[in-house]
């Protein structure tokens, strides 16, 4: 215990001191608040017109000038996480300092937790300030205090996106158990990113509809190919985080996605009888989704364990 | 010299994928003694101290540490063993007395305690004033030195040093032998010693091995290997001209 201590302040002070961080820092502080800024403004011109509930929350999910903050956190949280764990064991061995520490009487699985407790704590950090910064800025723009459910939304996205962030922070790690150089590291890393990004989502389309078939044909083929992109659904990180954040960020959505194709009169109905879904659904429509990005960060970890406990540790 | 085996290794092999790394090694060291590691560059000795402290596991063989089986209990191992290592893995951006504060919480050593042996170990290896210094400025002999000190503050009862001699100019050489010397004179600490500085090894060490190709050649004090090179009556002779002489007919 005192030795993970050790390495986890020892971590978190050279990311806190290291160029890196403050750059990410900087770009996202700044992305995000522009983006706010923008939403923050279009509700206030907004507000006099619609009602509309939740109007906290809107800041978070409304695209301003290009895309809302949750799809900016889907999209480039990755990198942050793959940015600060990219290097964190090969650097190390490459400069000689990883036989110094696992010459100390440690274990060797206590260095990988140590430094994705440092980088958690990092991303926890960084995705709470952030959040702050924008609640700040929205009470000044449009002038409503949070209520006490878009405030315990807010938590609950804060958490799920830190978990996905971490689970980036876990592959990067692993990747840099897995390759002796740094930059190989970073750009296995940077293609899983790209992979599920872009990649999965269009590859899954397409099978689904080559294995579901036409629905024009058959009306059951429909609901076959949402069952196929939900199951493909469960292991890309991204859809995983993006499906649990819309329900929890977005009281007006009763399910992760729509499953069903309505026409225009009846997404009229609908949309008269259709509240705000309560917090404590909300959160068990997101629950699947958080387990399942933790057991894909779990999963990595075995892998990191296991590669890790056998390895070789010099550093020619 | 003590009885107690410190160090016990019997047909200790380690082979990477068909390359044998360490061949049959038989090594024995005493409690205090100084034992000296020679051989060519790539001969299997920091391949053999890895296997030591747990570092690696043998593909076979037998290893005893202190009485303790490395492979087994690593931790037991290593928080009685020092390692300094060839390439002297410092992080560069903390300063000596942060690199010392963070391997004594690594040992579990902390508060009052830790500070005070941080002192007295930065003031044995005279670098005392350097405390503040960050360790990136630091000079090759001065490194060796805060190695040394990172041995005193987990109060290690063997310490392996690989080349810690490398690099060095003569007098920082000098220095290092000196402080090494100290270790095992005035703290008992058994002492691996791995050099290509033949006359400081044949003037601190007692005993010495000469490993070739993954083999040990010949162990043993030095008159003795040099009596079994150039017969009866050779103690003249230095530990250059025997190590030459075993390098040779390998």
């Amino acid at each position: 215990m005192a030795a993970l201590t050790a390495i986890w302040k020892k971590e978190l002070a050279d990311h806190f001191t290291s160029y890196r961080f403050v750059i990410l820092f900087a770009l996202i502080a700044m992305v995000s608040l522009i983006s706010a800024y923008m939403v923050g403004v279009q509700i206030r011109a907004a507000q006099d017109q619609l009602k509309p509930t939740f109007i906290f929350l809107m800041l978070f999910t409304e695209p301003g000038a290009m895309f809302s903050l949750v799809q900016f956190v889907a999209f480039f949280g990755p990198l942050v996480g793959l940015i600060l764990g990219f290097d964190s064991i090969n650097r190390e061995r490459n400069e000689g300092t990883l036989s110094k520490l696992l010459a100390q009487p440690i274990y060797r699985d206590v260095v990988i937790n140590a430094k994705f407790l440092a980088g958690l704590t990092l991303i926890a950090v960084m995705m709470a300030s952030i959040l702050l910064v924008i609640t700040g800025l929205g009470l000044a723009l449009i002038g409503i205090v949070p209520g006490a459910e878009e405030i315990g939304r807010m938590l609950v996205y804060l958490i799920i996106s830190v978990v996905y962030i971490a689970f980036w922070l876990g592959v990067a790690i692993l990747f840099s158990i897995l390759f002796r150089s740094t930059a190989t590291s970073a750009l296995a890393a940077l293609a899983v990113w790209i992979f599920f990004s872009f990649f999965v989502t269009l590859g899954v389309g397409i099978l689904a509809n080559a294995l579901a078939g036409s629905p024009s044909q058959d009306p059951r083929a429909a609901q076959r190919k949402a069952e196929i992109l939900r199951a493909a659904s469960l292991v890309s990180p991204m859809e995983l985080y993006s499906d649990a954040t819309a329900a929890v960020i977005d009281p007006l959505r009763k399910s992760a996605r729509s499953t069903l194709m309505i026409g225009p009169m009846e997404a009229i109905s609908m949309s008269r009888f259709s509240g705000p879904l309560p917090f404590g659904q909300s959160l068990l429509i997101v629950m699947p989704y958080i387990i399942a990005l933790i057991a894909l960060t779990a999963l990595c970890f075995a892998v990191s364990y296991t590669v890790f406990m056998r390895q070789e540790i010099r550093s020619l | 010299m003590g009885a107690v085996p410190v160090i016990e290794t019997e047909e200790l092999t380690k082979v990477y994928g068909d390359q044998t790394a360490v061949d049959r090694l038989s090594l024995t060291v005493a409690a205090g003694e100084i034992f000296g590691f020679l051989g060519p560059n790539g001969a299997g000795k920091t391949t053999t101290l890895l296997m030591l402290l747990g570092l690696t596991e043998p593909t076979g063989g037998r290893v005893r540490v202190l009485g303790l089986d490395p492979a087994r209990d690593p931790i037991q191992v290593k928080s009685r063993v020092g390692y300094l290592q060839e390439n002297m893995g410092f992080y560069s951006d903390l300063n000596a007395r942060q690199m010392l504060a963070f391997v004594a919480e690594l040992n579990g050593i902390a508060g009052g305690p830790a500070a005070a042996r941080i002192d007295a170990a930065l003031a044995a290896v005279g670098l005392a004033d350097a405390a503040g210094k960050k360790i990136a400025a630091f000079s090759r002999g001065m490194r060796q030195r805060l190695g040394i000190a990172e041995l005193l503050i987990k109060e290690a009862r063997v310490a392996f040093l690989d080349e810690p001699t490398l690099g060095l100019d003569p007098d920082g050489t000098l220095r290092i032998m000196e402080l090494i010397q100290g270790l095992a004179r005035d703290r008992g600490m058994t002492i691996v010693l791995s050099s290509h500085q033949l006359n400081q090894v044949e003037k601190i060490c007692h005993r010495v091995g000469i490993m070739i190709k993954g083999r040990m050649v010949a162990q043993g004090p030095m008159e003795q290997l040099a009596r079994e090179k150039f017969g009866l009556g050779s103690e003249q002779f230095t530990l250059e001209e025997i190590y030459m002489k075993y390098f040779l007919e390998a």
